[in-house]
């Protein structure tokens, strides 16, 4: 990404803000760690948004994970996919389409009170792999699984 | 429509013999629009307006943090596992999307 002195400034001056703000006690410490990853979800190829989104392009590719999804989902805008992970300490759990516009769907930041489990619905704009990545331990593992999509549910 | 036209549902149990760990189930009525679909009868395109954060507390304490993109589907359904879980706990979620409309919504552990 190129950077001009404009989005520079208007950058360091937002991450000023946030800091007087936390400073003030006006925000939570959790609320400013759970700031939305726009970027990640705006990234159009999958390297890019895992890297925003976890904080590192590549991830070790992982038995450990295990990703139940339809293998031919007639319906594109309504394809469930359930993640789960025998991997200790997990941190993150996050979904790429790489065939949609945006490969990043949803990353849950997870903590040790809750199952290294997650189910959610997403929309497919076609036939794709559906990636799942964890974050283990402060490193990154990877499963995927083909899901053809019949009728596609990006557009309309 | 904008605003959500019904509460979110929540179902909160721990199911037989299974110990201390509660499944949770949860459909949030949303559009979940990406910004990318044409309204047939005007051709204009609608703008995005899809949920950005969920976050879901036990007993008041945050134990996930979702972040969702304009890919999750339409009225988003949402299921997980609260470990250290009883009968009677509090199982909260609450979201907010990207024009900053928000829910609350809560339930006991069954």
């Amino acid at each position: 990404m190129i950077q001009t002195r404009r989005t520079f400034l208007r950058a360091s001056l937002a991450a000023g803000a946030v800091a007087i703000a936390a400073g003030a006690g006006l925000l939570s410490p959790r609320s400013v760690l759970a700031a939305w990853p726009k970027n990640a979800f705006e990234a159009k190829s999958l390297d890019e948004a895992m890297k925003t989104v976890a904080g590192a392009s590549s991830a070790t590719a992982s038995k450990d994970i295990e990703i139940e999804a339809p293998d031919i989902a007639e319906n594109g805008a309504v394809v469930s996919v359930t993640v789960k992970t025998s991997l200790p300490n997990v941190e993150q759990i996050s979904v790429f389409v790489p065939k949609n516009n945006n490969p990043l769907t949803l990353s849950y930041n997870m903590t040790a009170n809750v199952d290294s489990f997650v189910t959610s619905r997403i929309k497919m704009r076609e036939t794709s792999d559906v990636i799942a990545v964890v974050k283990s331990g402060g490193k990154l593992y990877s499963s995927k699984k083909p899901v053809k999509v019949t009728l596609g549910g990006c557009g309309g | 429509m904008a605003m959500p036209t019904k509460p979110m549902k929540i179902r909160a149990w721990i199911e037989d013999g299974a110990t201390n760990v509660a499944t949770i189930k949860a459909i949030i009525f949303h559009d979940m629009e990406s910004g990318l679909r044409k309204d047939k009868a005007s051709g204009q395109t609608v703008p995005a307006h899809f949920i950005t954060e969920l976050n879901c507390d036990h007993n008041g304490k945050t134990v996930m943090t979702c972040m969702w993109g304009p890919a999750v589907s339409k009225n988003p359904f949402l299921s997980f596992r609260v470990k250290n879980a009883k009968k009677g706990d509090t199982i909260k979620l609450n979201w907010v999307d990207n024009q900053g409309n928000k829910e609350v919504g809560e339930s006991k552990i069954e």
